[in-house]
């Protein structure tokens, strides 16, 4: 056994060779790209260049985002972002589903070009099918159709998809999909109405 | 001063295929700049085209047609080698015209 | 049974598909039937002739024509050239995308103010930028040419690289990057289909097809208008033209898009 071990030795240590390699060009290439993107940038009113700055999360998941994510590295993206969600303080999950479906529907906020007195929109149809009236709807996300009418409405279901809205990180380390709680995106009413338009019975999405 | 135009006159048959597009904002007076401002109106009024010295198309427009506007037309009695002129002019007074030979 | 089963399965996967597809292809069927309106005829057209004097007429303060601008395939050669930008050039020791390159040509030859031509970089109806229609008259040039560029100088191999990271960096207050968007295939946002830009065949239809005729803005808009507004809608600030990052993703667009024919200026939504 030992011996085998020992015959084993250089190519382990070609292969840590090759992975500590890589880890260095990767550090190596992180500095280029942000230095890069400080000079490539300048601030236009809200989009200031704080913008460019990247949080753990989002220097981790553009770190492994060309290769899979491992598993250390995935605990710890959910770890941090667990720790982010803030439940309603009321202890009331659901808003109304109309405010809900405005929301879903408006695709601005935080750019440059939008106003910033104006709450944000979700802009939930640019990935999500969710109304079946609403055809225009984008595939990057999961169809949310029937959501609360399949899953029905116990505390847990309705715990988790706060949790899922508040901080889609928490459970799915780099979702495509913003961590609107958390980054201040949408405010706690903003959320409860989603939540609304997802569980319903009356929401279009569960007709 | 206006940008050229871009006509195309080909005959097809015995009649001439007319394809114009022009270059202008269309602007209706009810569109707002960036700061909130109106736009004032200035659009394209009267369109013309002649071919030895002959009308064949008259337009009056409107507000309503689009920027940068595309006009297709057919007319008859004209031969290749015959020159066609189109000829614009807007609420402003400003005009355009170009000639082109009929293909 | 388990045969009919499939057979049910695949025929309501089938029905869905179809309706998806529909709703799809009812906006860029109507898309294509107003583009079959215009013929051969494109709007961009005025861009082009408006290019096309541009570059042969003498102008700014030293009164020459672009006929000693170098867009890498000789001093004043247009055919061609779009479709093996970006490119290193000596003169500038810089790896240039066209827009880039025509922005030293009219300051270095005709000896134009650059902060004045960056001012109307994007044409707002009647403030008419000069750039986006020289960058028209040239792409023209390139219809039909096959998309072919070198990343032989180790500046231009940077470029590429460097465009592969933006790529994947995620900032903003909503964690945004390229690859949110345009790192999987068959994919839409609301109802446009998405390309996958790290593939030849999503890279080939996005960058032949640009610049465009944008429809909904009555503008021709460029490679450096389609990035700079990608990043607005990322949340990010805002992207300056001919920047590091502009011409790295462009080298990084414009390789992956290796073999592609160029179609473009083409017309948009």
């Amino acid at each position: 056994m030992r011996n085998m071990n020992l015959r084993k030795l250089p190519f382990l240590a070609l292969v840590l060779g090759v992975l500590l390699h890589f880890e260095v060009v990767a550090d190596g290439m992180r500095d280029t790209v942000v230095a890069a993107m400080e000079a490539s940038f300048e601030a236009k009113k809200q989009a200031t260049m704080d913008r460019l700055d990247q949080d753990e999360t989002q220097t981790l998941c553009t770190q492994h985002a060309a290769g899979i994510l491992p598993s250390a590295v995935a605990e710890r993206i959910m770890t941090l972002n667990r720790a982010t969600i803030r439940p309603p303080p009321d202890g009331q999950y659901l808003g109304d589903w109309k405010g809900g479906e405005l929301i879903a529907q408006t695709g601005t906020g935080f750019q440059s070009s939008d106003d910033p007195t104006k709450p944000a929109g979700g802009n939930c149809y640019a990935c999500h099918e969710l109304s079946g009236s609403e055809i225009a709807f984008g595939t990057i996300g999961p169809s949310l159709r029937y959501y609360g009418k399949v899953r029905g409405t116990s505390p847990t279901t309705l715990a988790a998809a706060w949790a899922k809205l508040y901080n889609s990180n928490a459970h799915m380390p780099c979702s495509n999909m913003p961590r609107f709680g958390h980054r201040g995106i949408l405010t706690d009413q903003q959320l409860k109405d989603l939540m609304a338009l997802l569980f319903d019975p009356a929401s279009p999405v569960n007709q | 001063m206006a940008d050229p135009m871009r006509i195309r006159a080909a005959l097809v048959g015995d009649k001439v295929d007319v394809k114009i597009l022009m270059a202008h904002e269309m602007e209706t007076g009810l569109r707002k700049d960036g700061e909130g401002n109106v736009v004032p109106a200035r659009y394209i009024v009267n369109v013309s085209a002649t071919c030895n010295e002959r009308t064949v198309l008259s337009a009056l427009w409107g507000a309503s047609v689009a920027k940068n506007p595309f006009l297709a037309f057919r007319f008859t009695g004209a031969a290749k080698g015959d020159k066609l002129k189109v000829t614009w002019t807007d609420s402003d007074g400003d005009t355009r015209t170009d000639e082109v030979v009929i293909g | 049974m388990k045969s009919i089963y499939g057979c049910i399965r695949g025929l309501l996967l089938a029905a869905c598909c179809v309706t998806l597809a529909w709703a799809q292809s009812s906006t860029e069927e109507a898309i294509a039937e107003y583009r079959a309106m215009f013929g051969d005829e494109n709007p961009a057209e005025l861009w082009q002739i408006r290019g096309e004097e541009l570059w042969t007429t003498p102008r700014g303060p030293k009164n020459v024509a672009l006929a000693g601008c170098d867009l890498g395939l000789g001093a004043g050669i247009v055919t061609g050239a779009y479709a093996q930008l970006p490119r290193w050039f000596e003169d500038t020791q810089r790896v240039q995308d066209l827009e880039s390159r025509l922005v030293s040509c009219l300051t270095d030859l005709q000896g134009l103010d650059e902060a004045e031509l960056l001012k109307s970089r994007f044409g707002d109806g009647a403030k008419k930028s000069d750039l986006e229609a020289l960058t028209a008259y040239i792409v023209a040039a390139s219809r039909g040419h096959t998309m072919s560029v070198s990343i032989a100088h180790p500046a231009a191999q940077a470029a590429y690289d460097l465009g592969h990271g933006v790529f994947y960096y995620r900032a903003g207050p909503h964690d945004f990057s390229c690859a949110t968007c345009h790192g999987e295939s068959g994919k839409r946002i609301r109802l446009q289909v998405l390309p996958k830009l790290l593939d030849p065949v999503g890279a080939r239809y996005a960058y032949t097809s640009w610049p465009g005729y944008r429809v909904s803005q009555g503008e021709l808009r460029t490679m450096e208008w389609r990035l700079q507004d990608c990043f607005r809608q990322q949340r990010l600030p805002q992207l300056r033209y001919g920047s590091e990052v502009a011409i790295g993703l462009t080298m990084f667009l414009a390789k992956n898009a290796e073999g592609g024919i160029m179609t473009a200026p083409n017309i948009t939504r």
